[in-house]
């Protein structure tokens, strides 16, 4: 368990921010200059913050009458630029903080190729995975990825995910996981903290906070959206479809190259789906769900954000103010969600 | 065509100029330290007399080691006391005035150097649970390497060339304390001497070019990876 609690004056720049991250991967998700990076740097140490509180694991790192020093606070940190010692080779770079764990980190990132060479000599995305090795060789309390992704091109954060999501899969490591990327936040974080000018705006369990209402008008029309987890049921390989099989009915959406069985985590962008009043007939879309509105809200702009719920599992739409008025939907109805296959389709 | 009289000159501007590199190094790396270092209180006035030599004519620093370091001088009289070591008109004394002749200059590649090294770096060693300490030993210094290579050679080419400190602190004793350039001088007073006068002024050429590849290849040495 992480409990942050931070206030810095950086300038004009205020960051005043709480939230507490259980066990997995939390994620900090804002727009640039949100402050996420401050945030981290308040948490690592290496900014002292105004006042606050910083515990981690039940251990005080900072307070009124404690500043524990970076070295001393046992956290491993990735940054968003590898940051290897250029004279040391891999090896070296890896044992710097410990050698805990040497072989399963080794493994679990596919580093025995790399080992003899020097960082000038290895990939960003080769670069970054050492990053995270020597992070974890020092056998933190807790990890702090400050946008570790972010400088890598598509095929090489698909390099390094599987292996983060290896990592919460499988260790008991509290990650905080700061990031600007939505889909990246959907893939692999267990709970969201939004961050806005310095402020947290939102935080908890990511489902809850992905399908909030409030998220519309705190994450913008492009990227509000609920996450399911759903199961692969089917593969349909004439028609190239894969289908999958959520609490609350299935979906057929393009080829998805997993196993049956496996269980995907789907982000279902609020603008992607489509609400009808009544079951529609004689329509392309394949993905048709009843489900019930648990919550409308409607901001100042022309969207309105309709909290739907299909079984178990909540859903977000955003549909226009004039829509929402025209179909007089009212919280409890019972409706039809027409979602976008394309849109669903998880990256890789 | 070199007189044998003027062997020992030869001989003691290399120890001279060994002896000031090797003992103001350690130094000129500690003080580059501190100066690379942002803001703290007295590092103007540090900077400042760390330049001093650079600035003063080399008479005057003469003068004033004489004034401080001779036998009569406070710091002379202290040294002679506790340790009975007399720097004055001594081979010691020419190595005290070549190393602070050369000082600002290793000074200055050297923490040109540790400014250079990505704070970053220093950052995320910290993460890793190295103290600051550590952090200096097994980063800053490596990353450091050419600019003390650089500093050292400039030291060292400095001290081999250092005449007007010298010579007022320490004479021009043929044997005792006379170096190249004080040899080269006093050879130019006497009629006849052109010889080997050419010969001194070879030989520095030599050892300056010399030095020169030896930190070429040690900074190549240093980098190659």
């Amino acid at each position: 368990m992480i409990r942050v609690d931070v206030q810095k004056q950086l300038g004009a720049f205020a960051l005043d921010a709480q939230f507490t991250a259980p066990a997995g991967i939390t994620a900090i998700f804002g727009r640039s200059g949100a402050g996420k990076s401050s945030l981290i740097r308040a948490i690592a140490g290496l900014m002292t913050p105004d006042q606050g509180q910083v515990e981690i694991a039940g251990r005080v790192l900072f307070d009124t009458s404690r500043n524990l020093a970076p070295h001393r606070r046992n956290l491993g940190v990735v940054f968003q630029e590898p940051r290897l010692f250029p004279h040391m080779t891999v090896a070296q770079n890896l044992c710097y903080g410990g050698r805990h764990d040497w072989g399963a980190v080794i493994d679990l990132l596919g580093l025995a190729p790399l080992l003899t060479r020097y960082p000038a000599k290895l990939s960003g995305g080769e670069a970054q995975r050492v990053a995270l090795g020597r992070a974890l060789m020092s056998n933190p309390a807790a990890l702090l990825l400050d946008e570790p992704l972010a400088a890598l091109d598509a095929a090489r954060k698909e390099e390094i995910l599987p292996y983060i999501e290896r990592l919460r899969d499988d260790a008991n490591l509290p990650m905080i996981y700061v990031s600007h990327d939505i889909a990246e936040v959907a893939r692999i974080a267990t709970s969201l903290v939004l961050l806005d000018a310095g402020r947290v705006t939102a935080s908890g369990p990511l489902e809850d906070v992905l399908s909030s209402p409030s998220s519309l008008r705190l994450l913008g029309p492009r990227d509000a959206g609920a996450v399911i987890s759903a199961t692969i049921t089917a593969h349909h390989t004439d028609d190239a479809l894969t289908i999958v099989a959520f609490d609350g009915g299935t979906l057929s959406l393009p080829h998805i190259p997993r196993d049956i069985g496996q269980i995907l985590r789907l982000r279902i962008p609020a603008q992607d789906i489509i609400l009808a009043a009544q079951k529609p007939i004689g329509i392309s879309a394949r993905n048709i769900i009843p489900v019930k509105i648990t919550d409308i809200s409607q901001g100042k702009g022309p969207g309105a954000a309709v909290k739907l719920i299909a079984g178990n599992t909540p859903l977000l739409a955003r549909i226009t103010g004039a829509s929402l008025r025209d179909m007089d939907l009212s919280v409890g109805d019972d409706i039809y969600a027409i979602i976008k296959a394309t849109a669903v389709a998880p990256k890789g | 065509m070199i007189p044998e009289a003027v062997y020992p000159a030869i001989i003691l501007s290399l120890q001279i100029a060994v002896v000031a590199t090797a003992c103001a190094l350690p130094l000129a790396i500690w003080i580059a330290t501190l100066l690379a270092r942002p803001q703290f209180w007295g590092r103007n006035l540090l900077n400042a007399v760390v330049h001093l030599p650079l600035v003063l004519p080399p008479v005057v620093t003469g003068y004033l080691l004489l004034v401080g370091f001779g036998r009569q001088g406070p710091i002379g009289a202290w040294l002679y006391d506790w340790f009975g070591i007399t720097l004055a008109f001594r081979w010691t004394g020419a190595a005290l005035a070549a190393g602070i002749m050369g000082f600002p200059l290793m000074v200055r590649a050297i923490r040109l150097a540790i400014e250079a090294v990505d704070p970053k770096l220093a950052e995320a060693a910290a993460m890793l649970g190295a103290s600051r300490l550590r952090i200096f030993v097994t980063v800053t210094v490596p990353l450091t390497i050419p600019g003390i290579i650089a500093g050292a050679v400039l030291g060292f080419a400095k001290a081999l060339g250092e005449f007007g400190a010298t010579i007022t602190f320490v004479a021009a004793i043929p044997g005792q304390t006379q170096t190249i350039p004080t040899a080269i001088y006093a050879l130019l007073q006497v009629p006849g001497q052109e010889g080997a006068v050419v010969g001194l002024v070879i030989i520095s050429v030599t050892l300056a070019i010399g030095a020169l590849i030896v930190s070429e290849w040690l900074t190549r040495r240093a980098v190659r990876r």
